[in-house]
């Protein structure tokens, strides 16, 4: 089929693979950006392929996963509203929050429905005045613009019983924070090609300047995949620090110019805290002044909701890098993706749902037999 | 039926671990469907169960017959979709039901809970879809009920259809009985019915049309049967048409019953352009998406070719194909290969299908 099987050519992986082969001489760790690439390496046995010491460390790009509790709290509460009709894209349905999870509010007789787009949320306030419809606004520069013309929509339709409830994070900064960690491992990064299609290349030129350390931006199927670690790995056995752009069919220097400027008048950029990693700065967008309006927190005054994290979960530790999902003690034990302590055991782009469903028993030397 | 249950003396033996609440997923064909069963349905039931291994249907002893008995509710929305209606659905996905433990279909009832409101022209062609069907497969509706329930209590009608059906003398397959070196066998390309639903309920397409691959297997089931030594299916040891759950689940469901390893070569599974598409888009595992004419057997290897070629004669077979093999490794697990060479888990699906983010 056209895009995907171009993308999934076993002989062209193995012709990658072999130059990859070629190229190491000494181990690599590399960083896959996106969760999305997480889930493509797992699901495509990608890592196995590669040759020893060659690493993927799974990094923090799944949105679900960094979306820190007290917004799926603060969710939860709104959603159990009887006023409310509470819209979510699917994955954040299964999220635990402290005490439950969207689909247990169903249950529970809120109105809580999956839809793919926020249009369709403002398409369903338009069509239900007398109820207030909110929608989850997560995930990183993708999902914004979409979100952010929902927004100016519901802003242009006078629409007074729309709002989104804002958890959105970005890239680069939380690409700087695990660089700036002491104990990053970190030596190259596939960059999550989505984000780039909308705010271009430029914004990782001075990551690579400051830090010295090879960024490709990469796609998600298994080729582009195999071809930004080739890349990577040429650069790093070469000692070369630049920004590729092995992306090219989607992706250009500059981005979706349109999208940034919808993004820059909807959303201003502010400190936000990440789900197991905690706040840093400058990392995520909340609704600019002349939107403020349509914040769901504010609205629905939930926006100060603190709780803790289960002590148990290592997902912060996997989001950064620092362990492999299967090193977690609670991992295939007490959670799992029937009981997620953490929500990298939920989203089907978190680490540790993909190495559940993928990896319970190969290699066995490196994760261990687990029912 | 309805009136021996009382589900508000029900208390639950074993607790659910962590649920207060039915949830979607507990009708998922899932992982959570399975814990119902499992921790609330059969201690209930205690000694008046039929604690077998999980089967499309029952086989049961009357006199020198064998008969088999099912039942099945339907409640899919939108009642109409590409390739069929809730109609049709109802008969076949009960017919094949049948057709999984080798049997012919007898006889269907027909349960229709209606909602006050319900255009008749809605309830007609549903009913017309349905006897079409029943003529197609060779069954009849030999018996019925109409409930209506109060607006805003149904989502426009549901159906239940039960049907017995007469195991033919010699004929046996059991979930239970794969086992190592059995081919897997499955009938023909996956994943049309739930994309073609999802296109529908979604509002999204995927290029081309998908029609649901609603159909009948009696017929490719008997073929399957009469092609192997004896005329009576010896060698075929188990069939599932994977329905809810996907090729995923009835995999995991023999595998497990079984206690024997399944490996799945992933790459000779056949998955239609725009189902694959589909998948792409909504995140999602064609391995785990919906079928409803589609069979997967667990086949003796020295039969093996006799069964496919019985099957690609017939029409629902055409593509039939061997996709997979059974081995003493990873009991009650299927591990695939991708086509990379690599493996990987292929598990059921936990309780409803989540379209990801992006």
């Amino acid at each position: 089929m056209k895009y995907l099987d171009e993308f999934r050519d076993p002989a062209l992986a193995r012709r990658l693979l072999d130059e990859i082969e070629q190229t190491v001489t000494r181990p690599w760790a590399i960083m896959e950006v996106c969760g999305g690439q997480t889930h493509s390496i797992i699901r495509h046995g990608i890592d196995q392929l590669l040759p020893d010491g060659v690493e993927f460390i799974h990094g923090p790009g799944c949105p679900v996963c960094v979306t820190p509790l007290e917004m799926i709290d603060q969710a939860l509460e709104i959603a159990a509203r009887p006023e409310v009709i509470f819209c979510s894209f699917g994955d954040m349905l299964r999220v635990p929050g402290s005490q439950h999870d969207l689909f247990q509010i169903r249950a529970r007789g809120g109105d809580v429905r999956i839809v793919y787009s926020p249009l369709d949320a403002v398409r369903l306030a338009e069509a239900n005045p007398q109820r207030q419809v909110v929608f989850f606004a997560v995930g990183f520069e993708t999902t914004a613009p979409p979100n952010a013309m929902a927004v100016v929509l519901a802003h242009r339709l006078g629409l007074t019983n729309f709002s989104i409830l804002v958890s959105h994070v970005l890239v680069p900064p939380a690409m700087t924070a695990i660089l700036d960690s002491p104990v990053s491992r970190v030596q190259g990064f596939l960059a999550a090609g989505h984000v780039c299609t909308v705010m271009g290349t430029e914004e990782y030129d001075p990551i690579v300047a400051r830090y010295e350390v090879p960024i490709v931006v990469t796609g998600f199927e298994p080729l582009d995949i195999l071809d930004g670690v080739r890349r990577v790995v040429h650069l790093l056995e070469t000692g070369e620090s630049r920004l590729e752009n092995a992306y090219a069919r989607a992706v250009t220097p500059q981005g979706n110019r349109t999208a940034q400027a919808v993004l820059s008048d909807v959303f201003e950029v502010c400190d936000r805290s990440w789900r197991g990693i905690g706040i840093i700065p400058q990392s995520g967008y909340r609704l600019s002044d002349r939107y403020r309006d349509f914040d769901a927190g504010l609205r629905f005054g939930v926006a100060g909701l603190t709780v803790m994290e289960s002590p148990l979960c290592r997902a912060g530790e996997v989001l950064q890098g620092l362990i492999k999902p299967h090193q977690c003690e609670a991992f295939g034990t007490t959670c799992t993706p029937r009981n997620p302590l953490g929500a990298t055991m939920v989203s089907s782009e978190g680490a540790c749902a993909a190495y559940y469903q993928f990896r319970r028993i190969t290699p066995p030397s490196e994760v261990g037999s687990r029912g | 039926m309805a009136d021996i249950l009382e589900p508000l003396t029900w208390t639950c033996p074993v607790p659910l671990r962590d649920q207060e609440r039915v949830v979607m997923g507990h009708g998922g064909g899932g992982k959570l469907s399975s814990e119902l069963i499992e921790h609330l349905f059969l201690p209930a039931f205690g000694s008046q169960a039929l604690a077998a291994a999980p089967r499309d249907s029952a086989v049961l002893d009357a006199g020198s017959t064998r008969l088999a008995f099912t039942t099945d509710s339907y409640v899919v929305q939108p009642l109409f979709f590409p390739g069929g209606c809730i109609g049709d659905l109802a008969v076949n996905g009960t017919v094949n039901d049948l057709a999984m433990s080798g049997a012919v279909p007898l006889a269907l009832s027909t349960g229709f809970i209606l909602e006050e409101g319900l255009q008749l022209e809605v309830l007609g062609r549903v009913a017309e879809a349905m006897g079409r069907a029943a003529k197609r497969a060779g069954v009849r509706l030999v018996t019925g009920d109409t409930k209506v329930v109060g607006h805003g209590s149904a989502d426009g009608l549901y159906v239940n259809t039960s049907g017995v059906g007469i195991v033919a003398a010699g004929v046996e397959l059991s979930p239970d009985a794969a086992r190592p070196g059995d081919r897997v066998v499955l009938s023909g390309p996956i994943g049309e019915h739930g994309v073609a639903i999802m296109s529908v309920r979604e509002g999204v397409e995927f290029g081309t049309r998908v029609d649901s691959d609603s159909a009948p297997l009696t017929e490719l089931v008997l073929a399957m049967l009469a092609a192997c030594p004896g005329g009576t299916g010896a060698g075929i040891r188990a069939m599932r048409d994977p329905t809810r759950g996907g090729l995923a689940g009835s995999l995991c469901e023999i595998a497990e019953a079984s206690g024997v390893g399944v490996r799945l070569d992933e790459a000779a599974v056949p998955v239609p352009d725009a189902v694959e598409a589909a998948c792409a888009f909504l995140g999602l595992d064609p391995l785990h998406v919906a079928n409803e004419g589609k069979l997967v057997a667990f086949v003796d290897p020295t039969v093996v070719g006799d069964v496919v070629a019985a099957m690609r004669a017939n029409e629902l077979g055409r593509q039939a194909c061997v996709i997979g093999t059974v081995t003493d490794e990873h009991p009650g697990m299927v591990v695939g290969r991708t086509a990379f060479g690599a493996t990987r888990v292929i598990d059921r699906p936990l309780g409803e299908q989540l379209p990801r983010i992006c």
